[in-house]
């Protein structure tokens, strides 16, 4: 590869499933240049961009990054550090509970950068971002334009020769992102060597690039600069010659747009008065007014989390408010009546449609909980799907269509009510030209020919313009409401963002919102990029421990709970968990009634075992009251039964247990047995009879636990069980999670290695565990008065193992199963039934069979059960239960690897 | 009042969203069949195959008699030991039981003498520990008893106790265990799956769009619970029909339509209470947390793993709250005791008591958790 290019692509395809993402696709990208990429949604530009940056794994083709093959492990690990992926998505890649500094630390050891070093490279980075005065503030808690300069920060904190950006400004507003760009800016001039890869759905900001590829249904349609794309298809804007270069019959569904005057109506649709939301101290919508007529398109414009969507959601019923009124029609707005939702379609910033339900199904479902009659929707369902131009995709999810086709969905979905009033929540974010046009078609067609009443809130200037009316809104307040050309006028500025960045920057503190510092990147010989990373580091490991221990920091309630909650357990268990069974219910048929009979019952009823119940009076309610469960035994003595011992006639004595519980009904025999042999004894002894004969005296002592206790003997035993199960199902949704909420891509595109991942998300809940054990062994000595008859140390060591046993076993789920209901059901079985069932918790591991006992003589919990009742209430050492230590210690290595064959370094 | 179409189709969907993961539904067949059969089988009978070693000081043809009659499935085959190695072996575990046979047995009994024969049980093998001793006791009384009467003698005792067990006369384990099984699955998924799938939905930001809609959270709720409850039903139907009854054999008593009744009101129970959990966590990993906190207790204290006679009243008390201690005993007086309603009707009102509580209490804070 020439010293000009920094990545090469040849014949590389991609599919998921049955759709091709990308299709034979060479690109040939140059070094030290803004890069964009363009194309409509869903046509591979993210896909491509994940392949560069070594997240996704290549399929077909050569893909060649920075002089070597990114199917290669070693190049990808040599190069790594030399390349920043920000992924699409605002914070995608960022901890949402973890603050600013954090956040940047957490990178910054994943780039084996040391303290010194590190918070140089912060310091530089958050001032000149103006990010240096929120360092303490937690990442979710950012605004949209923030969290997207904390996510630069962090793709730059190693000083990368490639960065690469997939939409990086999208959902955020045009104050944000113009300060997004002076800020890449000013980093090229300071690092003129660096590339940047960036895709983008905003033209405006491609027109500033040094050279771009446009991308179709994942093919290159065109790459050079945009004066030659501008001159080759003779337009003026980038955004018609995006278009120009599309394929005719795509080009076709695009029409110029072409909004017609509306007809005025002065009827009011929807009125704010003094509205006003707070959560807490903080005020989100802050006396905010405004009234909408029928018909009206009303724009909302404004910074992310000025307010927008929160007065969204107080015009639909969903958030009650404080303080003001709201009007639909003249009507109050109140959140628990459902009549007026009927006369409103809203559709949320997240597009909430069912992902597991096709298009037509989600359909379906909203027409019926709408009432839709079925000859009306017969009708209706074809319609909007010409409309909307869903036919082809009505049976695929959702989950897998591109943006700009499920955003026409949910508009479908949104419209099928025929509500008088739509309330749309940034519905055009991250949505590509073409299709942007088409939705402002459907909006144009409905609020003029229909009268429905838009209110619409956009980051795009140009989509502003198309508006009626448009509202500034800035730190819970409107600012400015008029028409886009009066506004421009008003602040005498050319364009509607001028106008906009013109009353943001008013608003805002002087000197409080940009504070962007003259940069003063560090661009010096720094150490990471040169030297290669090495192949084990503790530091990046002790990052993902660090970060993993300050989110359960955050997050007490786990913490909480696992900590009082497995000490309730053993309290409640402890108590109510108890072999010996007692006060077992029964009662007599005795049909002799005579001293000789009630004699022998007197010996049962005078037992501790057992309690007497009324007599029972006849066969049928024996059978009656053993079948109600009233009684547990019943004794039937026969008629004549004095006169025949008299005799020594040997009478029968008849017994009839419940067997619906075996084991109670064995205990139950025994008792019987017992006493019953005692009788004959001590009728031996009256009568004289067998004087002369042997006699066997048996002495049974009950070893470990003489007084036979329960709670000696369930100590070891709930101790077992709760290490295993808590530790197991705190690391359960480690990786399944990360997967769900998107950061594992910073798992796929950093240095860190599988192995230092695996350890690194496990120790703070090892340390935890271990907490939970000592807690656990200091009740059980201080409140159930269990002595620890052998060594805490050796107790403690076994803990540990065990407990990392648990907490690996948990992980490994974490990494089988995609979903975190999976994660969770599987983890419960997975743990729960083998200690329980085949651990010897009740019955000796010797005493299975069959596949059982295999699992059992694997399982952790058998061997710590062992090393528990040993060092609890036989005091052995280190040396009698050496061979379940080294059990322990043998399921590690088993336990990790498989975790580490099923965690791929990158995404498949 | 809530709209029978809305909670018909909600309900739908929460059925779709279930299919589309296939993890999932191999999760749920899994534990429906081949967990319970594995369990099931496993369970041995007590006492099984306990660990015994013996030290014969004596060895005479009487105590070769007791040696010989410690046999299978009872015991496995008894170990000669020395008398040193007797502590050894029970401290690492390897017996059970360890039986002290003093010089002379024979002779003494012969002589008319008591002998004392030492037996030792370690305690800490919770349950072979007590049902063992009892049996062992039992037989080396009988065998003495014979070996003294000798060969020929009817040695018929003063009187005779016939002891049957009813309902599983030959007491098999693996009954119970198989059913016990089916109950502690369908506690498990119930909760799971609803707890889940409304933190899934919040997660998602789909609960708030439903809100927008003429929708109420108890049609929400109700929805939720008819297709989770109702996916369990047909699993724990099925395993109990074709796994329990079928390849276990397990003769199953009474009216199968009366024990699906009982657990329909258990699900109603167990799935408002994870509806709750849904609640009460705010993240996934809580809610896993919350899940095996409360399992734990609601299967080993309802009466299926150990007789609730045996514990303390408040214990016994406090599990009166929860659906699994009345699901067990009406499982237990319908699938092998044969009880009609008349008879465990009291259950029947106690799930449905606690059922509408844990409802009202579910949908309460669901309502103020969307609002």
């Amino acid at each position: 590869m020439s010293e000009d290019l920094i990545a090469r692509l040849r014949g590389v395809s991609l599919r998921y499933a049955a759709t091709t993402a990308l299709a034979d696709v060479d690109l040939d990208v140059p070094a030290r240049r803004m890069v964009g990429l363009i194309g409509p949604d869903g046509v591979g530009k993210s896909s491509l961009l994940a392949l560069v940056a070594g997240a996704r794994r290549r399929q077909r083709g050569n893909v060649e990054v920075l002089g070597g093959d990114m199917a290669n492990a070693r190049h990808r690990r040599l190069t790594g550090p030399r390349i920043a992926y920000m992924p699409q998505g605002l914070g995608k890649n960022l901890y949402a509970t973890l603050t600013v500094r954090e956040n940047l630390e957490f990178f910054a050891r994943l780039f084996g950068q040391n303290q010194v070093e590190r918070e140089g490279r912060i310091l530089d980075l958050t001032r000149s971002t103006g990010l240096a005065e929120f360092l303490e503030r937690p990442a979710g808690k950012l605004s949209g334009g923030m969290k997207q300069k904390l996510g630069l920060c962090c793709a730059l904190i190693h000083d990368p020769d490639l960065l690469i950006l997939d939409e990086p400004t999208t959902g955020v507003d045009p104050l944000s992102r113009s300060q997004f760009w002076e800020l890449i800016a000013r980093l090229r001039q300071q690092r003129p060597h660096m590339s940047v890869l960036v895709a983008t759905a905003y033209m405006d900001e491609a027109q500033r690039f040094d050279w771009l590829v446009v991308m179709n249904e994942g093919r290159l349609l065109d790459t050079g600069t945009p004066r030659t794309l501008l001159e080759r298809t003779r337009c003026t804007t980038l955004e018609a010659a995006f278009i120009q270069l599309l394929p005719e019959d795509q080009r076709r569904t695009h029409q110029q747009l072409d909004i017609p005057p509306r007809r005025t109506n002065d009827e009011t649709a929807i009125e704010a008065h003094g509205l006003t939301k707070r959560f807490g101290d903080f005020t989100a919508v802050d006396h905010v007014d405004f009234r909408i007529a029928r018909g009206e398109i009303f724009g909302f414009v404004g910074s992310n989390g000025c307010g927008k969507s929160t007065t969204m959601k107080m015009l639909t019923g969903l958030l009650p408010f404080e303080a003001g009124q709201a009007r639909l029609f003249g009507q109050p707005v109140a959140p628990d009546d459902i009549a007026p939702r009927r006369r409103i379609g809203y559709m949320s910033q997240a597009f909430s449609l069912y992902s597991e339900l096709s298009v037509g199904q989600n359909l379906d479902l909203h027409a019926r909980l709408f009432q839709l009659s079925e000859d009306d929707y017969r009708q209706r369902r074809p319609a909007l799907l010409t409309r909307f131009d869903l036919e082809h995709v009505v049976d695929r999810l959702p989950g897998r269509l591109p943006l700009g086709v499920r955003q026409r969905l949910s508009l479908a979905v949104a419209v099928l009510h025929r509500p008088e009033i739509l309330i749309l929540d940034e519905p055009t974010s991250g949505v590509d030209p073409i299709n942007r046009d088409n939705f402002w078609h459907q909006l144009v067609q409905m609020s003029r020919e229909d009268g429905v009443t838009i209110f619409i809130s956009t980051h795009f200037m140009n989509e502003a313009m198309r508006c009626d009316r448009v509202a500034l809104m800035h730190a819970g307040r409107v600012l400015a409401t008029d028409t886009p050309q009066a506004l421009i006028a008003n602040r005498g500025s050319d364009t509607l963002e001028q106008a906009f960045i013109g009353y943001l920057r008013d608003a805002a503190s002087p000197g409080a919102s940009t504070g962007a510092a003259p940069m003063a990147l560090s661009a010096p010989d720094s150490a990471t990029n040169d030297t290669p990373p090495p192949r084990f580091s503790g530091r990046r490991l002790l990052s993902y421990a660090r970060r993993e221990s300050i989110e359960l920091r955050r997050d007490p309630v786990r913490a909480t709970m696992a900590m009082i909650g497995t000490l309730v357990l053993m309290f409640i268990m402890g108590y109510g968990i108890n072999m010996d069974v007692d006060r077992l219910a029964f009662a007599v048929l005795d049909r002799d009634q005579t001293t000789t009979s009630q004699h022998y019952a007197l010996n049962l009823s005078g037992s501790r075992y057992f309690q007497e119940k009324a007599p029972l009076q006849s066969y049928a309610d024996l059978e009656t009251r053993l079948r109600s469960g009233d009684i547990s035994l019943a004794v039937e003595i026969p008629p004549d039964f004095g006169r025949r011992l008299k005799r020594g006639d040997s009478p029968q004595v008849a017994y009839w247990i419940d067997g619906a519980m075996p084991s109670r009904a064995n205990t139950i025999r025994g008792y019987v047995v017992g006493i019953h042999d005692a009788y004959l004894q001590e009728l031996a002894h009256g009568m004289g009879t067998r004087a002369d004969s042997g006699q066997v005296d048996i002495a049974l002592r009950y070893r470990y636990n003489p007084d036979v206790q329960s709670l000696p003997a369930m100590v070891p035993t709930i101790m077992s069980l709760l290490l295993m199960m808590i530790p197991a199902m705190l690391t359960a949704l480690g990786v399944v999670r990360e997967k769900e909420l998107g950061s594992i891509t910073n798992f796929y595109v950093t240095p860190v290695t599988r192995l230092e991942f695996l350890i690194g998300k496990q120790l703070p809940y090892v340390t935890l565990g271990l907490v939970n054990f000592l807690l656990l062994v200091l009740l059980s000595i201080l409140v159930f008065d269990v002595p620890l008859k052998g060594n805490l140390l050796t107790l403690t060591l076994g803990a540990l193992l065990y407990v990392m046993c648990a907490t690996g076993l948990g992980f490994l789920f974490s990494t089988l199963f995609n979903s975190q209901i999976a994660a969770i059901f599987g983890t419960t079985i997975g743990t729960l039934v083998p200690a329980l069932q085949f651990s010897g918790m009740f019955n000796p591991v010797a005493s299975l069979e069959g596949a059982s006992a295999v699992i059992g003589q694997l399982y952790p919990t058998t061997h710590f059960l062992l090393i528990c009742r040993g060092v609890f209430s036989k005091a052995l050492g280190l040396a009698d239960l050496y061979p379940y230590f080294l059990a322990l210690l043998a399921t590690l290595p088993v336990l990790g690897g498989l975790s580490l064959v099923a965690l791929g370094k990158q995404e498949k | 009042m809530p709209r029978p179409a809305n909670v018909l189709h909600l309900g739908i969907k929460e059925l779709r969203a279930l299919l589309r993961d296939p993890a999932m539904m191999t999760l749920i067949v899994y534990a429906f069949t081949l967990s319970i059969y594995a369990s099931a089988t496993s369970v041995p009978e007590i006492p099984h195959r306990a660990a015994i070693a013996v030290v014969d000081e004596d060895r005479s043809p009487a105590s070769e008699r007791l040696l010989d009659a410690l046999q299978a499935p009872y015991f496995l085959a008894p170990q000669r030991v020395a008398h040193e190695e007797m502590d050894a072996g029970m401290d690492a575990g390897r017996y059970t039981f360890t039986l002290d046979i003093p010089p002379g047995f024979q002779r003494d009994l012969l002589d008319g003498e008591t002998v004392t024969l030492q037996l030792n049980v370690d305690a800490t093998q919770i349950s072979q520990a007590f049902t063992g001793a009892g049996h062992l006791q039992q037989i080396i009384h009988s065998e003495v008893a014979a070996f003294l009467d000798g060969p020929g003698a009817t040695g018929e005792p003063a009187v005779q106790a016939v002891i049957r067990a009813a309902y599983n006369p030959n007491l098999i384990e693996s009954w119970f265990g198989a059913v016990n099984d089916v109950i502690n699955h369908v506690t498990m998924l119930s909760i799971i799956l609803t707890g889940a799938a409304l933190i899934r939905e919040r997660e998602h930001g789909t609960i708030e769009h439903l809100l927008v809609m003429p929708v109420t959270p108890f049609e929400i709720m109700l929805a939720k619970v008819w297709s989770m409850g109702l996916v369990v039903l047909v699993a724990s139907t099925l395993a109990l029909h074709l796994v329990v009854h079928r390849w276990l054999g397990v003769p199953l008593a009474g009216s199968f339509a009366l024990f699906l009744l009982g657990t329909m009101l258990h699900l109603f129970a167990t799935t408002s209470m994870g509806i709750f959990f849904g609640t009460v966590a705010r993240s996934m990993p809580q809610l896993g947390l919350l899940i095996i906190l409360t399992l734990i207790p609601l299967q080993m204290l309802s009466g299926g793993t150990t007789p609730r006679e045996s514990m303390p009243a408040f214990i016994q008390d406090i599990m009166l709250v929860a659906p699994t201690t009345h699901f067990v005993m009406l499982s237990q007086g319908i699938l092998f005791r044969g009880a009609g309603l008349s008879v465990v009707w009291p259950q029947f009102a106690a799930l449905m008591a606690i059922g509408t509580l844990f409802f009202t209490f579910a949908l309460s804070r669901l309502r103020k958790s969307l609002g």
